[in-house]
C-alpha cells in the first residue's frame, strides 16, 4: 500500500464520509470536502499531466482557479465527459472518474516527451517560421499534424445531457469574494440596510484566513481562524444578506452588470444530480459592487522550476492546514518575502522537515524569528539554480547571489527534497476591475498593479487592492466600506490586530543562474510552456508591445489565461528593455475570469427553445396531411405535401399543375400585415411606396414596392383600402418586423406631423389563398350571398363577407397569375376556414400547395421575391419595374437615390429570364453566369436567383441578375458548373400568360 | 450592457433597445434640389466619435418609441435622454 500523506485532523473535512474515485483507472480514497488535487496529494500523487508543447511531466502547483498544470478530463468518455477541469477546484464525489490529458500512451510514459529533448529547435514562433513552405504541404501535411497534437483534453462527442439555467438578480450591494475582507464588507453592507449578495467560488467562506491558526496573528486576542469563523456564523443570520457558494464571477460589464456561474451539481455524484440543474448563470445588476477578489501568489522564475513537487508556498500551507495533507516529507521553501514563513512554521509544527532558501539578506520580523527559533535552517541571499527529478522533484541546487542580485557566486549546495514551495510575493486579482473599464496604477515598492480609477460605482478591498497583511486588510476594508456605503459605525472600528510580518520583499523577475539563459528552462507560463528565453527571443526579433510578445510566445494564452505568468512576462520585458514596468501597461483582461461551459452560456436556449418557433393557426392541419415544413424567419411554413412516397420534385410538379388546371390552396397567414389608420394614411403610403396611392378607391387593392433611402428594393406587398382612413398593408413574411420598425421610424422622426397609426396584425388574421380556374366556383359555395362577377368583384378589389356568421375579408389578388382570392379571418377561426375551403373545393380537386409550388408559380409569371431575386443592391429599374415608379410624385423614400450617377448607370445588373438550351436541364440557384470562359480572369456577369422546372410549360425556367441584362435579350450565355457548362439564352422574365388573361378566366 | 432611461417608460436594460445611429440628421425636405454629393452626405456620412455622441435609440421591446441619447462612446456613460423633436439639454 502506498504511503498516506494525510498527516493531521482538520475540521474542514468530513472524516466519516470516505469517498472513492478513479484517477487514470486506479482507485483512490479521499474525504467529503476534498478537491481532486488534495485527495490525490493525500495519496502521494503529484504527477498529473504533460505540458502542452514539450510534454514535460507536470504536477499540482496551486490550490485554486489559477492552476496551470493540474487540468484533467472528468467523467470518462461518455456524454458527461468534460476536458480541462482544474483538479484544484473539482470536489471529489463517489464514483468520480478523472484522467490525465495531453499524454500518450500514459502520463508516466508519454511519447510526446521527445519534444522536451528537441526543445532547442522548437523556440517561440516555431510553427509560424517553419510551416510556411512548401505551401501545398500545409493542407495535406502540416495542418492535420498540428491539429492532431493541438489542444489539451478531448471534447465530448455527444450532446450534453445536463440542465442549465439563467437567472436575473438585482441587489443594492454585490460583494465578490468570500475571504476575510469580503466577509467584513458583506457584514457592514447588510448592517446598513442594503440588500446584499456575497458570492464566493469555494464551497465554504473564509479565504486563506480561515486556516490561519498561527498564534502570532491575533484579532482581538483570538487567532484569526477562530475570530473569522465567528464572523461567518454571525453573517449567516443576517436577513438581507444572500450568500452564494461555488459561484464564480465570470464577467464584469459596464453599469455594474455582472455574470456569475453558480455550480450546483459538479460536486455531486451522477446519481444525485440526475434531472437537476448543473450550473446556473446569474445575470446580476448591482447598485454598488465591492470587489474582494484576493491575490494570487507569484511563482519564482528559475531553471527547471516546473517539476512535479514544485508548488506555491501558500497552497502548500492550505493543503496542510485546511486539508491536512503534506505535499512532501522533505520540504524546501524558496521565497523572496515573509509570507512563505507561515508555510514553514505550519509544516514545522506538524513535524515535517523544512528548509528555507531566501533571496533576501535578512528579515527582522517576529515571524522569521519564530522560524529561526523553531530550528528551521535558512539560507539567506541564496537562489535555486537547478532542480532534479523527472516525474517528481528529488533535489535542488542553490547558490549564493551577488550583492546586486544579477549573478550567482561561490559553490553549489545540493539539497535533497521531495517538495519545493515557492513564493515570489503576491499579485492582486484586478481582472474584474479592469473588465469593468477600470484603469490601473503601478506600485513600485512591491511591483504590483492596483485599481486606480473605476468606471462604475464600485470599490476594491483587501488584497486585490494591494493590502496583503492582516492588519491592513481589516483596517482598510473597514474604512473603505464605511466611506463607500456611508456607514457611521461598524463592528470592526476598534479591533486590535497583531501581524508579525515584515512587508518588504525583494523582487527579481528572472533569478540569476550559473549557466547562460540558453542552457536553462525557467518557465513563466507552465501550461503553454513559454520560458524567459522565449520572451527575450521575441524581444530580440523586434516585438515590443506586451500584446505582441504575448501572442508570439503564447504566454498567458492557456486556459488559465496567464494568471501566474503575465506579471513575470511584463517584469522580464521591463528588465530587458530597461523601461519602467508601470509604463508597459498590461495585456487586456477579458471575460470570462475562469472558463465557462457552453451549457452555462446557452442555458435553456437549446433544442426547440433555441429560437421562437411561429406556427400558423392552420399548422396542425398541415401536419396531419404530412406536409414538409420549411423555416421562413421564425415561421414554420408548409413547404410541400408529398403523397404516396412522392419526391419533393414530384409533389411540387403535381401541386403546380393542379393550381393552374383547377384549384390550389395556400396558407398565407405568415405574410406580414400592418393595420394603418389616420387621416394622413394615404399621404403616408404615398411617401413610403414608389407608386401613387391618393386615388386608390375604397375597396380596392394595389401592389406597392418599398425602397430604402438608398434606392434599393426593401419590401413589397399588396395594400388594401378598407375605408377612407383605414388601410391594411401586407409585407413579405421575413420582412414584417423590419418594415414596421422602419415605418415607425419615419413616422416618429421625419414626419411627426402626419396623423397615422400603425399596428402589427400579422398574428391576428389567418389567410387562405385559393387560386385557379375553379377558385371562383369554390368561393361561390363558401359565400353564396356574394356576387363574384368581374364587375362587382374585379381583380385587385376587396369585399367584407361572413363565413358561418364570422366576419372575413376577401381580397381578389393574385401571386400566381391565376384567378385567385385571399380570405382573411380572425386567427382562432383559421383552421375552420381552411377546412371549409377544402370541403367546398373537394369536387374541384382543390390541392393544398406549399411555399415551393408558390415560388414556382410566381416564377412562371416573373414575379419577384424580395430577398431571393433581390439582395439589397437592386433598384426597381434594375428589376425592369419602371412602371411602378410614379413620375408625378415629388418625393418618396429612395426617390432621390434613383438619380444618383451609380444607380443610373446603364450597365448595372438587371433581372432577366434564362432558358436553358436543353429544356430538361435545371439550373442551380446561385450559379454564376459568364459569357467567355476562355478570357482570364473570367468575367462574372451575374447569377441565377430562381430556377425551376415548369410543369405548365414543360421546360426549365430561371430568373437571374445579369450585367447589362436588358440589352442581352436573345443572347447566348454560359453557366459553368463543376462537371459541365450549361448553355443558356437570355429571355423575357415573364414565361407564362404574358397577357394576364388567366386573372379573369 | 448599460441602462437607458426611456423618456416614456423609465429605466430599462439595454437589451430592450435598438440603436439607430447618429441623431439630428434631418431628411432633406427637397431631395431633388440636392447635388449627388449633398445627397450622399445625408445618406451615407456618419460621425463615429470616440467620446460624447448624439444618438437615436428605439425602445424596440417596449413602447417602440424613438428618442435621442447623449452617450460617451468611450465609457458608455449616458449624459442625457430626450424626446424626438426636442432640443438637446444644454449643459
Amino acid at each position: 500500500m502506498s504511503e498516506n500523506f494525510r498527516s493531521s485532523e482538520t475540521k474542514f473535512l468530513d472524516k466519516t464520509n470516505r469517498i472513492s474515485f478513479k484517477y487514470n483507472g486506479k482507485k483512490y480514497y479521499g474525504y467529503k470536502g476534498d478537491t481532486l488535487a488534495s485527495a490525490l496529494l493525500s495519496n502521494g500523487v503529484h504527477l498529473i499531466g504533460r505540458s502542452f508543447k514539450y510534454h514535460r511531466p507536470r504536477g499540482i502547483m496551486t490550490c485554486g482557479s489559477e492552476e496551470p498544470n493540474a487540468i484533467v478530463q472528468i467523467g470518462g468518455s461518455g456524454s458527461f465527459t468534460e476536458p480541462n477541469v482544474r483538479a484544484t477546484e473539482q470536489e471529489i464525489y463517489e464514483g468520480l472518474e478523472a484522467s490525465s490529458q495531453n499524454c500518450w500512451p500514459s502520463v508516466e510514459f508519454d511519447v510526446g516527451g521527445i519534444n522536451n529533448f528537441i526543445s532547442p529547435v522548437i523556440p517561440a514562433g516555431f510553427y509560424y517560421k517553419t510551416f510556411m513552405w512548401p505551401k501545398k504541404l500545409w493542407y495535406s501535411l502540416y495542418e492535420p499534424a498540428i491539429r492532431m497534437s493541438a489542444g489539451l483534453g478531448k471534447s465530448p462527442t455527444q450532446p450534453d445531457p445536463e440542465l442549465y439555467d439563467h437567472n436575473h438578480l438585482h441587489c443594492d450591494v454585490l460583494v465578490v469574494g468570500g475571504g476575510i475582507s469580503g466577509i467584513l464588507a458583506a457584514s457592514i453592507s447588510a448592517d446598513n440596510g442594503n440588500n446584499t449578495v456575497l458570492i464566493d467560488d469555494k464551497n465554504s467562506l473564509g479565504g486563506s484566513t480561515i486556516f490561519q491558526d498561527d498564534e502570532n496573528f491575533k484579532i482581538d486576542d483570538e487567532i484569526p481562524s477562530v475570530w473569522l469563523n465567528n464572523q461567518i456564523k454571525n453573517i449567516k443570520n443576517k436577513k438581507n444578506l444572500i450568500i452564494k457558494h461555488r459561484t464564480s464571477l465570470a464577467a464584469y460589464h459596464s453599469y455594474n452588470y455582472l455574470l456569475a456561474r453558480e455550480n450546483l451539481a459538479d460536486h455531486k455524484s451522477l446519481d444525485e444530480r440526475s434531472n437537476k440543474l448543473r450550473q446556473r448563470l446569474w445575470k446580476i445588476r448591482a447598485k454598488k459592487v465591492i470587489l474582494a477578489t484576493g491575490a494570487i501568489e507569484r511563482p519564482l522564475i528559475f531553471n527547471n522550476n516546473d517539476r512535479p513537487g514544485v508548488m506555491l508556498a501558500n497552497s502548500v500551507k492550505k493543503y496542510i492546514d485546511y486539508f491536512g495533507v503534506r505535499c512532501g516529507n522533505k520540504n524546501v521553501i524558496f521565497t523572496n518575502n515573509d509570507s512563505a514563513y507561515e508555510t514553514a512554521i505550519s509544516l514545522n509544527k506538524k513535524g515535517i522537515n523544512v528548509t528555507i532558501v531566501d533571496i533576501r539578506n535578512n528579515s527582522s520580523s517576529i515571524l522569521v524569528k519564530n522560524a529561526k527559533n523553531a530550528g528551521i535552517k535558512i539560507y539567506w541571499n541564496h537562489t535555486v539554480v537547478d532542480t532534479k527529478g523527472y516525474r517528481r522533484i528529488k533535489s535542488i541546487q542553490i547558490m549564493k547571489m551577488s550583492d546586486d542580485g544579477t549573478n550567482v557566486i561561490g559553490s553549489k549546495i545540493n539539497l535533497v527534497c521531495d517538495n519545493l514551495s515557492i513564493s515570489g510575493g503576491w499579485t492582486p486579482m484586478v481582472h474584474l476591475f479592469t473588465q469593468s473599464g477600470g484603469k490601473l496604477k503601478f506600485r513600485d515598492s512591491d511591483q504590483v498593479f492596483l485599481p486606480n480609477t473605476a468606471m462604475s460605482d464600485q470599490i476594491s478591498i483587501g488584497s486585490c487592492n494591494g493590502d496583503f497583511e492582516l492588519d491592513d486588510v481589516i483596517k482598510n476594508t473597514n474604512s473603505e466600506c464605511k466611506n463607500f456605503l456611508s456607514a457611521s459605525v461598524t463592528d470592526y472600528d476598534s479591533l486590535t490586530i497583531s501581524c508579525p510580518k515584515q512587508k518588504e520583499s525583494k523582487n527579481i523577475w528572472l533569478l540569476p543562474n550559473d549557466k547562460p539563459l540558453g542552457k536553462t528552462k525557467p518557465f513563466l507560463d507552465f501550461q503553454n510552456d513559454s520560458t524567459a528565453k522565449d520572451i527575450k527571443l521575441a524581444m530580440r526579433e523586434g516585438f515590443k508591445s506586451i500584446e505582441h510578445v504575448k501572442r508570439y510566445t503564447t504566454t498567458g494564452m492557456g486556459t488559465d489565461q496567464g494568471k501566474l505568468a503575465n506579471m513575470h512576462a511584463l517584469g522580464i520585458i521591463s528588465e530587458t528593455a530597461g523601461v519602467k514596468m508601470g509604463s508597459l501597461g498590461t495585456t487586456t483582461f477579458r471575460p470570462p475570469y475562469t472558463p465557462l461551459t457552453f451549457g452555462t452560456i446557452v442555458g435553456r436556449n437549446v433544442g426547440t427553445f433555441f429560437d421562437i418557433i411561429r406556427k400558423t393557426p392552420i399548422h396542425e392541419w398541415h401536419e396531419n396531411h404530412k406536409a414538409k415544413f420549411e423555416n421562413v424567419g421564425q415561421w414554420k411554413r408548409a413547404w410541400y405535401y408529398p403523397k404516396n412516397n412522392e419526391s419533393m420534385h414530384q409533389a411540387v410538379q403535381r401541386e403546380s399543375k393542379a393550381a393552374r388546371e383547377s384549384a390550389g390552396i395556400l396558407d398565407a397567414s405568415t405574410l406580414g400585415k400592418i393595420d394603418i389608420k389616420g387621416t394622413d394614411a394615404s399621404e403616408f403610403l404615398n411617401r413610403v411606396y414608389t407608386n401613387a396611392w391618393s386615388k386608390l378607391a375604397i375597396g380596392k387593392c394595389r401592389y406597392g414596392l418599398m425602397l430604402n433611402e438608398d434606392g434599393m428594393v426593401y419590401d413589397d406587398g399588396v395594400t388594401t383600402r378598407l375605408e377612407e382612413n383605414h388601410y391594411v398593408m401586407t409585407t413579405t413574411t421575413g420582412g414584417a418586423a423590419n418594415v414596421l420598425s422602419k415605418l415607425e421610424d419615419y413616422l416618429q422622426t421625419e414626419w411627426p406631423e402626419l396623423d397615422v397609426w400603425l399596428t402589427s396584425v400579422t398574428d391576428h388574421y389567418a389567410t387562405a389563398s385559393i387560386c385557379g380556374p375553379n377558385s371562383k366556383n369554390i368561393l361561390k359555395k363558401l359565400f353564396p350571398k356574394l356576387e363574384f362577377n368581374d364587375e362587382n368583384f374585379p381583380h385587385m378589389s376587396f369585399k367584407n363577407a361572413e363565413l358561418n356568421g364570422i366576419n372575413c375579408r376577401i381580397m381578389r389578388i393574385s401571386f400566381t397569375g391565376e384567378h385567385s382570392y385571399e380570405i382573411n379571418i380572425e386567427s382562432k377561426y383559421g383552421k375552420s376556414l381552411w377546412e371549409n375551403c377544402i370541403e367546398a373545393g373537394k369536387e374541384f380537386n382543390i390541392t393544398p400547395y406549399g411555399t415551393e409550388t408558390m415560388h414556382l408559380l410566381r416564377a412562371e409569371k416573373g414575379f419577384i421575391i424580395v430577398g431571393q431575386d433581390t439582395d439589397g443592391t437592386m433598384t426597381p429599374i434594375d428589376l425592369q419595374m419602371e412602371w411602378i415608379i410614379s413620375k408625378k410624385k415629388y418625393d418618396f423614400i429612395g426617390k432621390r437615390s434613383l438619380y444618383r450617377s451609380d444607380t443610373m448607370r446603364e450597365d448595372r445588373k438587371h433581372l432577366v429570364g434564362l432558358l436553358t438550351d436543353n429544356p430538361r436541364e435545371i439550373l442551380e440557384e446561385g450559379a454564376q453566369i459568364v459569357q467567355d470562359e476562355k478570357k482570364q480572369p473570367i468575367e462574372m456577369l451575374g447569377h441565377v436567383t430562381s430556377s425551376y422546372f415548369s410543369p405548365n410549360l414543360n421546360k426549365s425556367i430561371a430568373l437571374a441578375v445579369v450585367k447589362n441584362g436588358k440589352k442581352l435579350k436573345g443572347q447566348k450565355l454560359l453557366v459553368p458548373m463543376k462537371d459541365k457548362t450549361i448553355n443558356v439564352t437570355v429571355s423575357d422574365f415573364v414565361f407564362f400568360d404574358s397577357k394576364n388573361e388567366r386573372l379573369n378566366a | 450592457m448599460f441602462i437607458i432611461t426611456c423618456p416614456f417608460c423609465g429605466e430599462r436594460d439595454q437589451s430592450e433597445f435598438s440603436a439607430g445611429g447618429e441623431a439630428h440628421i434631418v431628411r432633406p425636405k427637397q431631395p431633388t434640389e440636392l447635388s449627388d454629393d449633398e445627397w450622399a452626405d445625408f445618406l451615407f456620412m456618419r460621425k463615429n466619435i470616440k467620446g460624447v455622441q448624439f444618438e437615436r435609440w428605439n425602445h424596440a421591446h417596449g413602447c417602440r418609441k424613438w428618442f435621442n441619447v447623449i452617450r460617451d462612446t468611450s465609457n458608455d456613460k449616458i449624459h442625457a435622454v430626450y424626446k424626438m423633436g426636442e432640443k438637446p439639454p444644454s449643459d
